[in-house]
């Protein structure tokens, strides 16, 4: 290492090479000299907001705006699944039986035993994987939020059941257990109640985080000045502290759509998770599986989508902790 | 430090006991285990009723919780529901086995990663560092039972070409292994794929995590101290840099271990291997609660034991922690 100041370096590198342009953060007072100069030449300086510097941020992660973009493509194709795929979910046609991939036909992932279009299959997938994963997004940060909160600002009874708990989830493989709960709870293997399952489990890393950050902010003297005023809890709570957190939140929501979206194929694979009729990669997967392995696009294609949504998500959850969350930035490549 | 041991010793033991009832009233909760046997034709009333008084089932919950935990301590965890069979014997077979592959995959993943991440870390935005981040993106990304399925289609598809079967994808070993050496290297040639598997995954990882920890390490003051006081190069990175870079590390590979298990659950389905995850996945399928909540328990007490392990290590090898 010959770099002595590590934190600099950190600082202007840009995550992918050299962004041209960079952000470079004004000094204390720069501003104003900055606004008087550009005042006597002529030209306007707009004011720019903590929204607008994440912005850029993102934006200066060329990986993750790739990703977002790639992701946002893939989402539309699973939202407009009935008008994009090609043939429909359950579709047969035996003529076209175990038809390998081609590229100058209609059928690019190629066709299963029963002459079905793998492209539309995976299409349909999709959509399940996309819808369960967003789902369980949203009702671990419901959940998360809210149990995070009261844990981290009040303490006491909620504070330490939910450590206790935590303590608890830690000692139980989190597949082995959702394996489990399918069994019981879950034998027609309905989409939405994967969904749920998924996201009981998996709220707890979030409340953990939140808990922490409340914790530490609650002693701020912003809080202090808020009661002082005469600001009710739920303000506090709603109006000072939480804004603070949205970077943490988002960024953990990134984990868990990726995070929700592997775990769900591995249990659609195994069986356990959603089950035809309703369409999921993992079960195509599987599926694919049980045909024998010579018939390798069953198996390599719903796996490559799967794989490159979750590439695309773990890249913006990169990009977004950069934006958002520019303190708790790591060291990266 | 020996207070604090024995503190978490008792601590574990109580979220152990915690844990013994959340399992229990968990698959409890899922209702009658014999539900299908009574509507299944050909099955008398008599043989309902013998299982349950066998097992207990017309106690209230509590009751049969104690049975449970009486046989879970004492009596080899108990028996199967319906074919009555101890389940201790199976179970110890099951993590023979798992243990091999785990094990055999953590000691390589650890090694490698740390291997990676300390010359990623060493030699920041070169170009290894770069191959670095991304192998350990696609690994994290990637399902891991995907990464199991394309590696035997890989072999599946070279025997296609070449006639020749590198690796078996299937099975732990050959049906007659031989003994001694030769039963070793059939072992090894069927678990070098599973391992690889589960390395995978483990590598990706550990390596990003021990590059961030040797950066922060590489960049602290005493190895500053160290460097202007004149020592060798290398002397400054393995002895004071990577050393204590490493101590992280123990906490990771502790906390991973559930997730390692829920990986082997996974890549043991696909290799049929005859280890835990084929044992839960087959006990979940027949719905018999006793397996399923042995299961549970053993790897729960695996898994505290990693932990407090883990905690104690860290209290060793890290003198800055202080218990209070």
């Amino acid at each position: 290492m010959t770099d002595p100041h590590p934190s600099s370096d950190m600082m202007t590198s840009t995550p992918t090479g050299s962004g041209g342009v960079a952000y470079v953060p004004a000094p204390a007072g720069g501003g104003s000299l900055d606004r008087e100069l550009a005042y006597d030449a002529g030209v306007e300086i707009k004011a720019r907001s903590q929204w607008a510097y994440a912005r850029m941020r993102f934006l200066r992660h060329r990986l993750a705006v790739v990703s977002l973009i790639v992701l946002l493509l893939l989402a539309l194709v699973a939202v407009f699944a009935n008008q994009v795929a090609p043939y429909g979910y359950d579709e047969q046609n035996y003529d076209i039986i175990n038809l390998g991939p081609t590229f100058d036909g209609k059928h690019v992932f190629g066709t299963d035993q029963l002459g079905r279009d793998y492209l539309s299959r995976v299409i349909y997938g999709l959509r399940t994987s996309l819808w369960v994963a967003f789902f369980v997004a949203g009702l671990t940060t419901f959940i998360g939020t809210v149990v995070g909160a009261i844990a981290g600002y009040y303490g006491g009874v909620v504070d330490n059941l939910l450590m206790r708990f935590t303590d608890l989830v830690l000692v139980l493989p989190a597949l082995a257990v959702l394996l489990a709960a399918a069994t019981f709870f879950n034998k027609e293997g309905s989409p939405l109640k994967a969904a749920i399952l998924l996201g009981i489990l998996l709220w707890v890393g979030l409340a953990r985080i939140l808990r922490g950050i409340f914790l530490s902010l609650r002693e701020k003297e912003f809080v202090e000045a808020a009661k002082a005023a005469g600001a009710s809890d739920l303000r506090i709570i709603g109006r000072h502290i939480l804004p603070n957190c949205v970077g943490a939140i988002v960024v953990y929501m990134t984990l868990v759509v990726a995070g929700a979206i592997l775990i769900e194929a591995a249990l659609s694979f195994l069986g356990f998770g959603i089950k035809p009729p309703h369409p999921a990669i993992g079960s195509l997967i599987s599926d694919g599986q049980q045909q024998g392995l010579a018939t390798w696009w069953l198996v390599t294609f719903p796996g490559l989508v799967i794989a490159l949504v979750a590439l695309a998500i773990n890249f913006i959850g990169d990009g977004l902790r950069d934006a958002l969350d520019p303190t708790q930035r790591r060291v990266r490549a | 430090m020996l207070q604090y041991v024995i503190r978490r010793f008792l601590y574990s033991i109580v979220v152990l006991v915690a844990a013994s009832f959340l399992v229990f009233f968990f698959v409890t909760a899922s209702g009658d285990p014999l539900a299908g046997l009574r509507i299944t034709p050909n099955v008398s009333k008599e043989t309902v009723k013998n299982i349950e008084e066998r097992k207990h089932l017309n106690e209230n919950v509590f009751v049969r919780y104690g049975y449970w935990v009486r046989d879970a301590t004492t009596n080899q965890f108990g028996s199967t529901l319906l074919t009555n069979e101890p389940i201790l014997p199976d179970l110890w077979r099951v993590m023979k086995n798992t243990l091999q592959l785990v094990i055999v995959a953590e000691l390589l993943a650890i090694f490698i990663a740390v291997g990676i991440g300390v010359y990623s870390a060493l030699r920041q935005y070169s170009a290894f560092d770069y191959s670095a981040t991304t192998f350990s993106f696609l690994g994290l990304a990637m399902p891991v039972f995907w990464i199991a399925l394309m590696l035997q289609v890989l072999v599946v598809q070279i025997q296609g070409w070449t006639g020749t079967k590198l690796f078996p994808i299937a099975s732990l070993n050959d049906v007659d292994p031989g003994s001694g050496i030769s039963f070793v290297i059939d072992r090894a040639h069927h678990l070098a794929l599973p391992v690889l598997v589960l390395m995978i995954a483990s590598i990706a990882t550990y390596s990003r995590y021990m590059r961030a920890s040797m950066l922060e390490v590489v960049n602290s003051d005493y190895v500053r101290t160290a460097r202007a006081k004149g020592l060798a190069e290398s002397r400054v990175t393995m002895k004071h840099a990577f050393r204590n870079a490493l101590i992280p590390l123990v906490t990771l590979v502790a906390l991973n271990f559930g997730a390692l298990l829920g990986g082997a659950v996974v890549t043991e389905t696909v290799f049929s291997l005859d280890g835990m995850g084929l044992y839960y996945i087959s006990a979940l399928l027949t719905n018999d609660p006793y397996p399923i909540m042995a299961w549970l328990m053993v790897v729960a007490v695996m898994i505290i034991v990693f932990n407090l392990v883990a905690d104690i290590a860290y209290g060793l090898l890290d003198p800055r922690v202080r218990y209070d």
